[in-house]
C-alpha cells in the first residue's frame, strides 16, 4: 500500500471578486474569504478514495503559507487525510514564493516521509502557474502523469488517463510518481460533522523551509499587477442595416 | 493566450455546484394549458371589451413599443409560471412612470376595462395572470433605483426592479435587501410587496410589513396615494401602506417602494444536517435558537421524499447521505471567528445529544451556494412533474409535519408522492402532492380537506403565497364572514367598479 502526499494551497475563494492593491504590487487578501484550491480538493478526494479502496496506507497533506494555511489543512483532515504538515512561510517571503520553492519543499518532505505517490492539483486558481507537479517530479527524478482524469492503481504502477488536446491519452507509469489532478478526476465530498470534529484532534506538524534546508529567496520580481481592461459598453442599433454597417466597419464581416 | 482560455472554460465547469451538475437540457415538451376560463368554473365580470379607440388612447400615451398585442409575445404574460393557468388578454401595457400608471388606470376605470397587474409573473397561486381578457399592466419597465442611503440603509426604487438586481445594487453600498427567495432573478419588488412575500430570511428580518418604510400606489381611479416616507417612525394618521402590502394588486398598483435594508453580513456559515425524526428536528431548532442567538438567519427543513424528488427530477443528491429529515441552517454575522466558534459548538452539542445524525458545514461562498441550491432549486422540479398540487400553509411548529403524514395516508394510492419542505423558522410548510396528471377527482379529494385540517391544526391556508386566483374561493374558510365583509367594503372603496385584478383574493 502506498503512502500518499497531497498538496493543499490556500487561495482566495473563486466566488470572491478580486481587487488589485492600489500600489499594483498584488491583490488584496486581507479580510477576503479564502478556501482550498479547487484542484487540490480533487487531489485530496482522490487520495481519500485510494485509502478507502485500501490502496493507500496513509495520506499526508502539505500546505506552504501563512498561519491561516492551517485552515485548509483542517479541511483536508476533515475530508479524510491522516496528517497535516504546515510549512510556514509568511509576509513578503510568501508573496514571492514560487513553484520552484514549493517543489523543493515537497520533495524534501516526500523523502523524509517515505512517500510513494504525490498527487497535486494541476494548478492553483490564484497564480495559474501549473508548474509545481512537473517541477516536483523533476526534483525527485520521478515519472509524472499530469492532467489526470482517471487513475487505476496496480501494485507497482499506475494507469492514468490524461486530458490532452483532441482527446484522452492513457499512460502507464511506475511508482513512485507524481500525478496532477484535472477537473474531471472526481467530485470532492463534503466533510461530514463527525469527521470535522475528529479532524480537530489530528496532528499538524509545523516546519519552516529552513528546517528542510530549502532556500526561498525570490527568483522573480513582481513588476506590476493590473486589472484586466474594462469591457466597453454596448450600443443599441435601430435596425439590421446599421448592424451590418457596424460589423463591416469593425472588420468583423 | 489559448491555454488560459481553455483553463477558464474548465474552471467555469467547476463553478457549477458539485452535486448539482446535471443536464439542463432535459426538458419535457409541455403543451400550453387550457384557458383558465374553460378549466375553472368562473364567469366573466360585466367589464367592457377592448375596442379600437381604447388602443388608440394607449398608443398615444405609451407609443407602440410599450404595448404588446402580438399573440405569441402575449403568451409569456398570459400563462402563469406553473403552466397551469392561461388568460386570454390581448394587450400588455408597459408604463415607465407613476403618471402613466395613473393615466392608464383612470382611463380603464372610466371605460370599465379590467386590469391584471403583473410584476415578475412568478405567482404560484395564479395572482399575476389574467383570468379572462383583462389588460395586463406590466411593471417591467419601471425598474429605476431612485436612491440608496448607505447611512440609514433605505433604498427607494420603482416597483419593477427585479429583486436580485436591487440586491446587487445595494450590495455595492454594503447593504442587503432583507428578502431572499428562490425566484429572486425574476420576481420584482413591487410584486413582492403586493403579495407580502416571505422567503428564506423572514425568520431573521421579518416580513414586508416591517421592512417597507413607505410606498406609492395608484388606486383604480388613477389617484396617486403617496406614502413614500423613509422614516422608521411615522405615526401620522392611518398607516395606509399596510393596505397595499399583501392585498395582491386588488386595491391599487404599487409604483414605488422605500425599503429598509440591513447591513450586509460579512460572514456566513451554512450547515446541512440529517435527523432521524421530526421531534429531533424540533429539538435542533430550539437548540439553534438558544445557542446561535442573533446570528441565526435561516432555518429550513425538508423530508426524505423531497430529497428523492429533486434526486429524480434534477439529479441533485444529498451531500451527506440519506436521512429521514434534513435541516439547512444559516448564520450571518460580522465576525468570522465569533460565528464559527458558535456554530461549531452548537453542532457539537447537537451531534453529541443525538439531535442530529450527520451533517456538513460550509464556510466558503461556493459551498454555501451549493448547499443552498439543494433547497432553493426544489421548485425547478415542479415543472418536470405530471401534475403537482402545491400548498403553502403556516402551522404551529409542533403540528408542522403531522399534516404531511396525514396527507400521505389520506391520499393513499391517488398520489405518486407526498412531500414537504419549508421555512421551519416561520412555521411555513410547502406541502406538495405529485400525481401523473391533473384530475378533478384528486383535486376534490384534496380540497377543501387539506384546508379544513390546516385550520383545525391552528394553521393558515396561505402562509406566504397569497390567495391569488387558485385559493380565492377558500377565503371564507380562513376568515370569519364579518372580516371578509369588511375586506370587501375596503375593496369597494378603493375600486368601486372592481377593475383591479378581478377574480382574485375574494371568492
Amino acid at each position: 500500500m502506498a503512502r500518499v502526499l497531497v498538496g493543499v494551497k490556500r487561495v482566495i475563494d473563486y466566488a470572491v471578486k478580486i481587487r488589485v492593491k492600489p500600489d499594483k504590487t498584488g491583490v488584496l487578501t486581507d479580510g477576503v474569504k479564502h478556501s482550498m484550491n479547487p484542484f487540490d480538493e480533487i487531489a485530496v478526494e482522490e487520495a481519500v478514495r485510494m485509502k478507502e479502496k485500501k490502496v493507500a496506507s496513509e495520506i499526508i497533506a502539505v500546505s506552504c503559507g501563512p498561519p491561516q494555511a492551517q485552515e485548509v489543512l483542517r479541511t483536508a483532515l476533515a475530508m479524510g487525510v491522516d496528517k497535516g504538515i504546515h510549512v510556514e512561510v509568511a509576509g513578503p517571503e510568501y508573496e514571492t514564493l514560487q513553484p520552484i520553492h514549493i517543489s523543493k519543499i515537497l520533495a524534501k518532505i516526500v523523502q523524509n516521509e517515505k512517500v510513494d505517490l504525490v498527487i497535486l492539483g494541476k494548478q492553483a486558481i490564484d497564480d495559474d502557474c501549473n508548474q509545481t507537479a512537473q517541477m516536483t517530479a523533476a526534483v525527485l527524478d520521478w515519472p509524472q502523469a499530469t492532467y489526470a482524469s482517471k487513475i487505476e492503481y496496480g501494485s507497482k504502477e499506475i494507469t492514468v488517463v490524461r486530458e490532452v488536446d483532441g482527446g484522452l491519452e492513457t499512460i502507464k507509469c511506475k511508482l513512485p510518481a507524481v500525478v496532477s489532478a484535472d477537473l474531471r478526476l472526481n467530485e470532492p465530498r463534503y466533510a461530514t460533522l463527525p469527521n470535522i470534529m475528529k479532524a480537530k484532534k489530528k496532528p499538524i506538524q509545523k516546519l519552516t523551509p529552513k528546517d528542510l534546508g530549502v532556500d526561498t529567496s525570490p527568483r522573480v520580481q513582481i513588476v506590476s499587477v493590473e486589472d484586466p481592461p474594462k469591457r466597453e459598453a454596448g450600443v443599441i442599433l435601430p435596425d439590421v442595416d446599421s448592424l451590418v454597417g457596424k460589423l463591416k466597419e469593425g472588420g468583423h464581416i | 493566450m489559448l491555454p488560459s482560455c481553455r483553463e477558464s472554460i474548465k474552471t467555469a465547469v467547476l463553478l457549477v455546484p458539485k452535486f448539482a451538475r446535471f443536464d439542463r437540457c432535459v426538458h419535457t415538451v409541455r403543451l400550453k394549458p387550457n384557458y383558465t376560463s374553460v378549466n375553472y368554473n368562473v364567469s366573466r365580470g360585466g367589464f367592457a371589451h377592448l375596442q379600437k379607440q381604447h388602443l388608440y388612447f394607449f398608443r398615444d400615451l405609451l407609443g407602440e413599443h410599450r404595448m404588446i398585442s402580438d399573440t405569441i409575445e402575449l403568451e409569456k404574460y398570459n400563462v402563469d409560471w406553473f403552466n397551469n393557468l392561461r388568460g386570454c388578454s390581448s394587450l400588455v401595457l408597459k408604463p415607465k412612470t407613476t403618471q402613466e400608471v395613473s393615466q392608464i388606470l383612470s382611463f380603464c376605470n372610466q371605460e370599465n376595462l379590467a386590469v391584471s397587474p403583473q410584476a415578475g409573473n412568478t405567482s404560484v397561486v395564479g395572482g399575476s395572470v389574467p383570468v379572462f381578457d383583462e389588460i395586463i399592466l406590466s411593471t417591467e419597465l419601471m425598474n429605476k433605483i431612485i436612491s440608496i442611503d448607505d447611512t440609514s440603509g433605505v433604498v427607494v426604487c420603482q416597483a419593477g426592479c427585479v429583486l436580485e438586481n436591487l440586491d446587487t445594487a445595494v450590495a455595492e453600498k454594503g447593504l442587503m435587501v432583507p428578502l431572499d427567495l428562490g425566484a429572486k432573478g425574476s420576481c420584482q419588488i413591487g410584486g413582492n410587496v403586493s403579495t407580502n412575500a416571505g422567503g428564506l430570511r423572514l425568520f431573521r428580518y421579518g416580513n414586508m410589513h416591517g421592512n417597507v418604510l413607505g410606498l406609492e400606489a395608484v388606486t383604480a381611479d388613477g389617484n396617486i396615494i403617496e406614502c413614500l416616507g423613509t422614516l422608521k417612525k411615522d405615526n401620522t394618521g392611518y398607516h395606509l401602506k399596510h393596505l397595499f402590502i399583501g392585498s395582491e394588486g386588488t386595491l391599487g398598483i404599487i409604483t414605488k417602494v422605500a425599503i429598509q435594508c440591513t447591513t450586509r453580513p460579512t460572514c456566513q456559515n451554512v450547515a446541512f444536517l440529517g435527523a432521524q425524526n421530526f421531534r429531533k428536528v424540533l429539538k435542533t431548532f430550539k437548540l439553534a435558537k438558544q445557542d446561535l442567538g442573533e446570528i441565526l438567519s435561516a432555518i429550513e427543513v425538508m423530508d426524505s421524499a423531497t430529497m428523492e424528488f429533486i434526486g429524480e427530477k434534477l439529479n441533485i443528491n444529498s451531500p451527506i447521505g440519506d436521512y429521514p429529515f434534513y435541516l439547512l441552517l444559516e448564520t450571518s454575522g460580522s465576525n468570522t471567528n465569533h460565528d464559527s466558534e458558535k456554530i461549531f459548538k452548537f453542532l457539537e452539542i447537537a451531534l453529541n445529544s443525538h439531535f442530529i445524525l450527520n451533517g456538513t458545514v460550509a464556510v466558503e461562498h461556493a459551498k454555501i451556494n451549493a448547499l443552498w441550491s439543494v433547497r432553493e432549486r426544489i421548485p425547478e422540479g415542479f415543472n418536470l412533474c405530471g401534475h403537482l398540487f402545491c400548498y403553502d400553509v403556516s402551522l404551529p411548529v409542533e403540528n408542522y409535519f403531522i399534516l404531511v403524514d396525514e396527507m400521505k395516508i389520506h391520499m393513499g394510492s391517488l398520489a405518486d408522492r407526498v412531500f414537504g419542505f419549508g421555512h421551519l423558522g416561520d412555521g411555513n410548510l410547502h406541502l406538495q402532492i405529485e400525481t401523473k396528471e391533473f384530475s378533478q377527482q384528486i383535486k376534490d379529494h384534496l380540497e377543501p380537506y387539506i384546508f379544513k385540517r390546516t385550520a383545525q391544526f391552528g394553521g393558515s391556508i396561505s402562509a406566504e403565497h397569497g390567495m391569488g386566483f387558485l385559493k380565492a374561493k377558500y377565503l371564507n374558510l380562513a376568515r370569519p364572514p364579518s372580516t371578509v365583509n369588511f375586506m370587501k367594503d375596503i375593496k369597494q372603496m378603493f375600486d368601486p367598479k372592481g377593475i383591479l385584478n378581478p377574480y382574485k383574493v375574494f371568492p
